[in-house]
């Protein structure tokens, strides 16, 4: 069960809700499908959460062990929270000071004209608590943005996704962030190769685990001060959330 | 009037197998000919009781029509391209080598239940096209010198071509939806009609059609043997019942084979291009649960058809059985 709310109303197979199960032989043929589908259509959020599960399991395993090394990042694993609109409190979070993490959050969402629950759920981990990690993951990508001053364009996506490939380490990422820029043109690519990329790069690696931390609770800190804590620099370039589409 | 009262008798004698509970004020509710819908609510307390598969699973009868309208609600979109990708585009052959059986004339016409997004439809009107030019040109052939005779011969019978016709009928609104986005994109602007119905429960008149398939559809329905009833009643005499559906392979290696891609790869292309795989598991596990040859050859003739008959294509994967109406 990984809700912090009671939801489950239906009866399931597998171990979670949503969970199918399927041997090492359709996990292959689903992660070179997925993988096709993704590069054919890159908005195609579905395919690319299955190649991530498909690929994932070992850096979710690592990513577990870390998890439960970091005092914050074990309640996590215990308390499961989820991030949704039904679990945010929005008045609140837009009434917080400039500045505050869930300010910008919300003027991320905003911005970007996003929302928390566009995720996909978890369907091909075979393991309730990876599987969970993996939502998580999903879940924190948002924050991630707001936190890396990134916007949900393709430039900004690829940096995330490079800071996200240092950092968990997931096979999807990698081939986000090695097939990524090969969308972008060519001022963009300078920016990336130049800039952005390393600064990703660096603070992927230095980071302190971004799943392992209780967000929820962290609305009223300020973005600098969660940044320090992280061991996250401040994007080198400010990228506009502009010209760009998100389904 | 016949008809009708051997329709009434043998829904009778159904009547009295079935509905053991019900009272005697159930078989007032039926008057004979036109079937209205408050005939099968009659069923409908027994129904609740008795369970039927969905797939693998177990489910009340009443919950059936529903998932499955579900599920055809989910594919209706990539349901085309599926076909494609899950047989590597035999299906196409399939269904050409129905309307070969067939065999339709022109003036026909064709009731296509379960018909969705088209298919049986297109080709049949194609197919009595193509004969309807092979006629003329015949025609035209044989009539280079005509002889005074010949010419006052021909003179009243050259008046408004056969129109043949086909109706669509399948209870889902989203397959109608993607077949008559398919009508328009190919430009057929008459012989086509689309309705919406139940093939338990057709929203037709007695002895309307000279031909009803039904294909790919009939393992999905609640009650076959209804659904066979009602095509025994919507045919006209001389009428021929066609159904086209998955069917037990016979040779075990291609059997393996078959089950082991029906299972492994199937709901991988389904995840992958429709991004459903449980659909697509319900599609694999249905044909399963469907009986083979000979006992749905045995279900057709006590529906009341004649001269049954059944092709087996690609080794039993798929199979066409054939009735008459006499």
């Amino acid at each position: 069960m990984f809700t912090s709310g009671a939801e489950l109303t239906y009866s399931y197979d597998g171990l979670y809700p949503g969970h199918i199960q399927t041997n090492t032989f359709q996990k292959a043929l689903l992660a070179i499908g997925s993988g096709v589908a993704a590069l054919q259509d890159p908005y195609r959020h579905d395919m690319v959460a299955v190649l991530g599960e498909t690929t994932g399991h070992l850096a979710l395993i690592s990513l577990r062990e870390r998890m439960k090394n970091d005092p914050e990042g074990y309640t996590i694993l215990t308390e499961r929270p989820r991030i949704r609109l039904s679990t945010l409190d929005l008045e609140k979070m837009a009434s917080l000071p400039d500045g505050s993490f869930g300010r910008e959050y919300l003027r991320f969402l905003e911005d970007n004209k996003v929302t928390p629950d566009s995720r996909v759920e978890v369907k091909f981990v075979d393991n309730e608590e990876l599987a969970y990690i993996m939502l998580r993951y999903r879940e924190v990508h948002d924050l991630l943005h707001t936190l890396l001053g990134m916007p949900t364009n393709m430039l900004g996506e690829v940096a995330v996704k490079w800071f996200e490939a240092a950092q968990t380490g997931l096979p999807m990422c990698a081939l986000g962030a090695v097939l990524g820029p090969l969308r972008l043109n060519a001022s963009r690519l300078q920016s990336l190769f130049t800039s952005l990329g390393p600064w990703a790069l660096q603070n992927g690696r230095r980071a302190r685990c971004v799943l392992s931390i209780f967000y929820e609770r962290r609305w009223e800190q300020s973005l600098e001060d969660l940044r320090r804590e992280l061991n996250i620099e401040p994007p080198p370039l400010t990228l506009s959330a502009s010209n760009k589409r998100r389904t | 009037m016949a008809a009708s009262v051997r329709l009434l008798v043998r829904r009778l004698v159904r009547l009295s197998h079935k509905s053991v509970t019900s009272s005697a004020a159930t078989v007032s509710c039926r008057p004979g000919c036109c079937l209205g819908p408050s005939s099968s609510r009659c069923f409908s307390d027994a129904a609740e009781d008795r369970s039927t598969h969905f797939g693998f699973e177990t489910v009340p009868e009443a919950e059936k029509a529903k998932r499955v309208y579900k599920v055809f609600e989910n594919v209706a979109q990539k349901y085309d391209v599926m076909n494609d990708a899950m047989s590597l585009g035999v299906h196409r052959l399939w269904k050409d080598m129905l309307l070969h059986v067939m065999h339709p004339q022109p003036g026909a016409r064709l009731l296509d239940v379960a018909g969705g997004t088209g298919d049986i439809s297109f080709r049949f009107l194609d197919y009595v096209s193509y004969q309807q030019e092979r006629r003329k040109r015949r025609a035209a052939g044989s009539s280079q010198t005509p002889s005074w005779q010949d010419i006052s011969d021909k003179y009243p019978t050259d008046d408004r071509p056969q129109e043949s016709r086909a109706v669509v009928c399948d209870i889902n609104k989203e397959m109608l939806k993607m077949g008559k986005q398919r009508a328009d994109s190919m430009g057929i602007t008459s012989g086509l009609s689309w309705v919406v119905g139940d093939a338990e429960e057709l929203p037709f008149d007695d002895d309307q059609f000279d031909i009803y398939t039904i294909a790919f559809g009939i393992r999905n329905v609640t009650h076959i043997d209804q659904t066979l009833q009602e095509a025994l009643r919507v045919l006209k005499p001389g009428g021929r019942f066609m159904c086209l559906e998955f069917s037990k392979v016979t040779n075990p290696v291609l059997a393996k084979l078959y089950d082991a891609y029906s299972f492994q790869v199937i709901p991988v292309l389904g995840e992958v291009i429709a991004g459903d795989w449980k659909s697509y598991q319900y599609l694999v596990e249905s044909i399963r649960k469907f009986p083979d040859q000979e006992e749905f050859k045995g279900m057709i003739e006590d529906a009341g058809f004649f001269c049954v008959r059944y092709f087996n294509f690609t080794g039993g994967v798929v199979a066409l059985h054939s009735g008459f109406k006499l």
